[in-house]
């Protein structure tokens, strides 16, 4: 060590001395070398002062209203802007709008979502089972020359295992398609364009309180010539024995009558119309959608000869849905999609990997889960109802002993549905079914009960799933009994009713 | 579970809090909640299992589930939305050292 530093400082010596002699550069150098003496740092631009580069907040905005002011010609306190509600102060100091935004952000602010009868949420274990053939697994499994294929068919295969299990079927008896609108349609057209084709039997049967698509199929099935019976309810939504066992002729060939309603949820005696058309020889098909996976189906003690299934009512994926056709005694039907003759031939086109492994997982959990599930749902379910049948003048529709629990329809009177639809805007309901949510017309299944408008116009359904809490229940229920009271409050009707005036005598004048 | 042998019912109470801790991670409310819930539920009906093969069984099923819930957090996280409305009142991130952030607000009527 000792012997290296004078070397060290011999050679810098030695360095300074050679770049010293050199002229003019060598000046410079001494005066930078002589400034990191003084200063201790280096510096190539000139300073400026601190309060130079800062903006002065309280300026700025002084002189940001004026600019609004001469450009608007409102102060901008009273100006509101567009799409956030604030007015143009608070968007003009910093802090203000922040806390402003930041209060609105952090509050809850979304709705409660309480329409299971619409559509489920994705089970994230759905969502987990589907990820991988969105990503790696991308294979056609119509695909059998390759491993691609393999692995897809094979997990499409053990999905399909897993939904004919759910309902006591054999897996060959499942086809996939896009939802249970198209099984719906499939089913009936399909077997009555077969029976057509024979020339023998044109006759289907259905009830009035049936879903929009298979109203329509049996409409669309009119115009090509069939003869439709659409048979009434009782005031429970129940359809009688014996008025079906009347109307079944000879020449039927379909009976269409669904397993719970999708807005009522009343359960259908499903099992004796089973055993009715097995006697008579008619096919028969029921539309499942709202009870797989949540009340016990199975298809063999039901004598059910069409299914159909959907995937986003079980909380799995949209745009998937099944359809179970009986192979023992065979149920020949006419398909609608044809093509490469996947699915046996029903129902061509590539079948989707992704959304049927999340329809098969969906079944699975639901499967698993079936008596956790509606135990809970159960419970859920008498709480809310009390709650709400505590209230006066509210009234339950449909049968109150043969029902889903997860479908809770109530009526309260002297109150408009709609408008106690846009005053629970914290929590997502609907007065029918999604499909005609959009019209305000009174809903058709509600009329075919027997319910007067009044009663039908007042309606809204309460739809309970797996994800449902109790504190979103006891919210509803608070929120429920505040708003009707609220808009009761302001009804005129509701005052006469009050007095005790019986609404159906008073002689409305003419105007 | 609590007439198995001690290693398993350390190796189940352990399963438990994982599980439990990893369904608080869920950024959606409903499934927070059932999360939570089902692997409550979960292990209550099963506390009086004895069998060795089955307690082996409903442990490598809560390892998956436990697995599930890892992946699934993290895209809840990813993706996530406005709360709802009856997670309110005391909510939202918490600014500045003092505790206790207490909100009301009306919904619905305007």
């Amino acid at each position: 060590m000792t012997s290296i530093t004078p070397t060290a400082t011999k050679q810098a010596l030695k360095l300074c001395s050679r770049l010293f002699s050199k002229t003019p550069k060598s000046r410079s150098i001494i005066r930078t070398s002589n400034a990191l003496a003084s200063n201790g740092r280096r510096s190539y631009v000139s300073e400026t002062k601190a309060t130079q580069a800062t903006v002065n907040v309280e300026s700025a905005i002084k002189a940001d209203q004026r600019a609004f002011l001469q450009k608007t010609g409102v102060k901008p306190k009273d100006a509101t802007m567009p799409t956030t509600g604030m007015d143009a102060d608070v968007m003009m100091s910093p802090q203000a709008g922040i806390l402003k935004q930041a209060t609105i952000m952090d509050e809850g602010s979304r709705p409660i979502y309480l329409d299971m009868q619409a559509t489920t949420p994705m089970d994230p274990r759905v969502v987990d089972a589907m990820l991988p053939f969105m990503t790696g697994l991308y294979g056609n499994p119509h695909s059998r020359t390759h491993a691609y294929g393999w692995e897809t068919e094979k997990a499409v295969e053990q999905a399909r295992a897993h939904l004919a299990d759910l309902i006591g079927a054999d897996p060959k008896e499942i086809i996939f398609t896009s939802g249970a609108t198209e099984s719906n349609n499939m089913s009936i057209k399909g077997v009555a364009r077969f029976f057509k084709r024979s020339g023998t039997k044109n006759h289907i049967i259905t009830s009035q309180t049936e879903h929009k698509c298979v109203l329509d199929s049996c409409r669309h099935l009119q115009d090509e010539g069939f003869d439709i019976t659409y048979l009434p309810v009782g005031n429970n939504g129940l359809i009688d024995m014996a008025e079906l066992e009347a109307a079944i002729r000879p020449e039927t060939c379909l009976v269409s009558i669904m397993t719970v309603n999708n807005e009522i949820g009343v359960i259908q005696p499903v099992e004796e119309i089973g055993r009715l058309c097995r006697s008579k020889k008619v096919f028969f098909h029921t539309d499942g959608a709202q009870a797989v996976g949540k009340i016990p189906v199975d298809v063999n003690k039901m004598n059910v000869d069409l299914m159909s299934i959907s995937g986003h009512k079980i909380y799995g994926p949209k745009g998937v849905g099944a359809c179970y056709v009986r192979r023992r005694p065979r149920v020949r039907i006419d398909p609608i999609i044809t093509g490469g003759g996947q699915e046996r031939g029903l129902r061509s086109g590539t079948i989707a990997p992704p959304l049927v492994v999340g329809i098969g997982e969906a079944a699975r959990i639901c499967k698993e889960d079936l008596e956790y599930d509606s135990k809970r749902i159960k419970a859920l379910s008498d709480r809310l109802l009390k709650g709400l049948l505590s209230l006066e003048h509210t009234s339950q529709n449909g049968d109150p002993e043969r029902f889903y629990p997860g479908c809770v329809n109530v009526s309260f009177a002297y109150v408009e549905g709609e408008s106690l639809l846009m005053a629970l805007k914290d929590i997502a309901l609907s007065s029918g079914s999604a499909c005609t949510s959009a019209s305000l017309e009174p809903s058709y299944v509600l009329r075919a009960l027997g319910n007067s408008d009044e009663n039908a116009h007042s309606s809204i359904r309460f739809g309970i799933g797996r994800f449902t809490t109790e504190g979103e229940i006891d919210y509803v229920l608070k929120a429920v009994q505040e708003r009707v009271t609220f808009l009761r409050e302001l009804s005129p009707l509701w005052e006469l009713v009050q007095e005790g005036v019986d609404l159906n005598t008073i002689e409305w004048s003419q105007h | 579970m609590a007439a198995a042998t001690g290693d398993k019912a350390l190796q189940a109470r352990s399963l438990y809090r994982s599980l439990l801790r990893q369904s608080k991670q869920f950024a959606a409310y409903n499934f927070r909640e059932y999360a939570k819930r089902r692997t409550r539920d979960a292990f209550r009906e099963h506390k009086n299992e004895t069998g060795e093969r089955t307690i082996q069984d409903l442990i490598q099923k809560g390892l998956k589930e436990l697995q599930v819930l890892k992946r699934q957090t993290v895209i809840s996280q990813f993706y996530q939305l406005d709360r709802l409305v009856v997670e309110g009142g005391e909510s939202g991130k918490q600014k500045g050292d003092e505790g206790g952030i207490i909100r009301q607000k009306d919904q619905g009527w305007d």
